[in-house]
């Protein structure tokens, strides 16, 4: 369990973190979403103590993470996969870790085994690719079996294979009833791995809920129709209390409306429907609707920049 | 997982609960440890060893003092001038103050190579105590620095001495031995640790190692070129406390009559590296990793 607690960091005049308070939870993959630049990073850093809080309190099972005997066995943490000496073999980068923490040399080979380095363990790292970089570290992250784990951006520069070894390997870590907190700045990731989601944007806390509660929040849910007797629908949908926009080609959409009524509606009447389908907005979208005003490095569209909360042309799922 | 992992029954998250009640941890099977200054000396032990530049430097430094000694010993031996009232020990200081320099590099890539690589974000959350760390690194990095001059220089003087038996020069006496075994071999390892001190402020290897090269030969070449007669005092200073004369006095080879003499250059370059490790320390104490 980690907790937060109005934690904040400054730079100078700049906020990188602005009074997060949230619980990370056992026995669930909890996410961390948030744009690039949004204080992730920083957090993480914060929580593992490599940054003093400039306010507030982060705590590890209770404790501040400097006042843990055996960090390694209490959270394995993946803060970034360069945080290696390129010119110290693979073996030996996670031996000095382990003999840091009295961790049995046994493990060295067992981790190695876990994430498929063993054929290059007396190789020197800074030969390796991103994707064997990035195994190196969950490597050192699993290293004293620890309770927690904490991974920033695993998925990052992975290939396919790799990327679904990583979310694999994620949950069954939170099905033995460990903590896992993971950050990305993918909302798709996220809700392929992630049970618990904490967003936030400009380093304030913008969500701290479940995975199904956000998407029932955030995203649009409608139902899609087509039909060649348009009007007649409308007309009939209008006469019923339901507003129906017509988009482009001729598809009427219904805003949180129940495809079953509408399809009762249409038989009732004898009119014939193409399609008929209950609609969600893309996660990506609710996020990105999220952090609207908390995106920092906006891209600009030629000369007018739009951000992106404005409303704009929905895309489909 | 390799290892086995007992089986979790897929029960409903128990955190719902009021604060403070049991929730389904994992427990690991490995042994928990309380971690001490052992357990980081042990790693700092590891990675001072898996690192080609370790080897790098040691060697070239083992080659210049080695080298450079045997080339003078030859030298001295085959002319015809005698090495009248002089011991043959004074001519393993010019080998020892070129390889002082590959000491000085390895002291400050013990540390600041970290902060190049990104290495100490790691080191520093497996060891979250930043003062042992800096200790554990202190204590290695003295010890390989202190063995490999010892034997070198000590090499070295057991060769002068025998080459130079029948070149007139004085037969050492013990504290000589002392002096130029034990004692260049712990002033040197203690400006390897200083420049690990050093390292450990700069955060950068280059800037580092410049300054602590910087501090070795500039005073002594700018008291070289202080003609004026105003600055007499300062530059007999800059002399005296120079380290390559601080390192001659241990071969009772000084540029000048005062200053310091005997042992004091070790406990001079004690006070300053003292120093230099308190801030060295405070500082990583204070700053974010």
């Amino acid at each position: 369990m980690i907790e937060l607690e109005g934690l904040t960091k400054r730079y100078g005049e700049k906020v990188a973190v602005d009074n997060l308070t949230f619980t990370v939870r056992p026995g669930i993959v909890t996410g961390f979403l948030g744009p690039n630049g949004a204080g992730k990073s920083t957090t993480m850093r914060m929580m593992l103590g490599l940054d003093r809080p400039t306010a507030g309190d982060v705590r590890i099972d209770g404790l501040h993470y400097d006042r843990l005997k055996d960090p390694l066995t209490y959270i394995g943490a993946l803060l970034d996969a360069k945080a290696v000496h390129g010119g110290r073999s693979a073996y030996h980068h996670l031996l000095c870790l382990a003999q840091s923490n009295g961790i049995p040399g046994q493990r060295v080979h067992e981790v190695l085994d876990t994430v498929g380095l063993t054929a290059v363990a007396r190789k020197k790292a800074k030969g390796f690719s991103l994707g064997m970089g990035q195994r190196l570290g969950i490597a050192a992250a699993l290293l004293g079996d620890p309770r927690i784990l904490m991974f920033d951006e695993p998925v990052n520069g992975l290939d396919p294979e790799g990327i679904h070894w990583i979310r694999t390997l994620m949950k069954s870590l939170a099905a033995q009833g460990r903590t896992v907190f993971v950050s990305s700045h993918l909302m798709s990731e996220m809700a392929l791995t992630a049970d618990h989601l904490v967003v936030i944007g400009q380093g304030r806390l913008l969500a701290d809920t479940s995975m199904a509660d956000f998407i029932r929040q955030n995203s649009r849910s409608y139902v899609r129709i087509r039909s060649p007797h348009r009007e007649q629908l409308l007309d009939l949908l209008r006469g019923a209390g339901i507003t129906a926009v017509e988009t482009t080609g001729g598809v009427l959409e219904v805003d949180g409306g129940a495809p079953e009524q509408i399809g009762e509606l249409a038989a009732r009447h004898g009119i014939v429907l193409h399609e008929l389908s209950p609609q969600q907005a893309s996660l990506e979208e609710a996020f990105m609707r999220l952090t609207a005003e908390s995106v920092e490095y906006h891209a600009h569209a030629g000369s007018s920049p739009r951000s992106w909360g404005e409303d704009r042309p929905r895309r489909r799922t | 997982m390799s290892t086995p992992q007992p089986p979790m029954p897929q029960t409903a998250p128990e955190w719902q609960a009021a604060p403070g009640s049991p929730y389904p941890a994992y427990t690991s099977p490995i042994p928990v440890v309380r971690t001490h200054l052992g357990h980081a000396v042990a790693s700092e032990w590891t990675k001072i060893r898996s690192v080609r530049s370790t080897m790098w430097t040691l060697g070239v430094f083992v080659l210049l003092v080695v080298g450079i000694g045997l080339l003078a010993g030859m030298v001295v031996a085959n002319s015809s001038s005698e090495m009248s009232g002089e011991n043959a020990l004074s001519l393993g200081f010019y080998g020892l103050l070129l390889g002082s320099m590959c000491i000085i590099t390895l002291g400050v890539l013990t540390t600041a190579s970290e902060y190049g690589t990104g290495m100490i974000r790691t080191t520093m959350t497996a060891c979250p105590s930043r003062g042992r760390v800096l200790a554990a690194k202190a204590v290695v990095f003295f010890l390989v620095a202190f063995v490999v001059t010892l034997v070198s220089a000590s090499l070295v003087a057991f060769l002068h001495v025998a080459m130079l038996e029948g070149n007139g020069a004085d037969e050492p006496t013990g504290g000589e031995w002392l002096k130029a075994t034990v004692g260049v071999a712990l002033y040197i390892a203690l400006l390897g640790l200083l420049s690990l001190a050093v390292g450990s402020m700069i955060r950068h290897s280059a800037g580092a190692i410049t300054l602590m090269i910087g501090a070795l030969l500039a005073p002594l070449v700018i008291a070289l070129f202080m003609f004026s007669s105003s600055l007499e005092g300062v530059r007999q200073a800059l002399f005296e406390y120079s380290i390559p004369n601080q390192l001659a006095i241990f071969y009772a080879n000084s540029l000048s009559d005062s200053g310091p003499s005997g042992w004091d250059p070790l406990w001079i370059l004690l006070g300053v590296t003292a120093v230099a490790l308190g801030c060295a320390f405070a500082l990583l104490e204070k700053r974010d990793v």
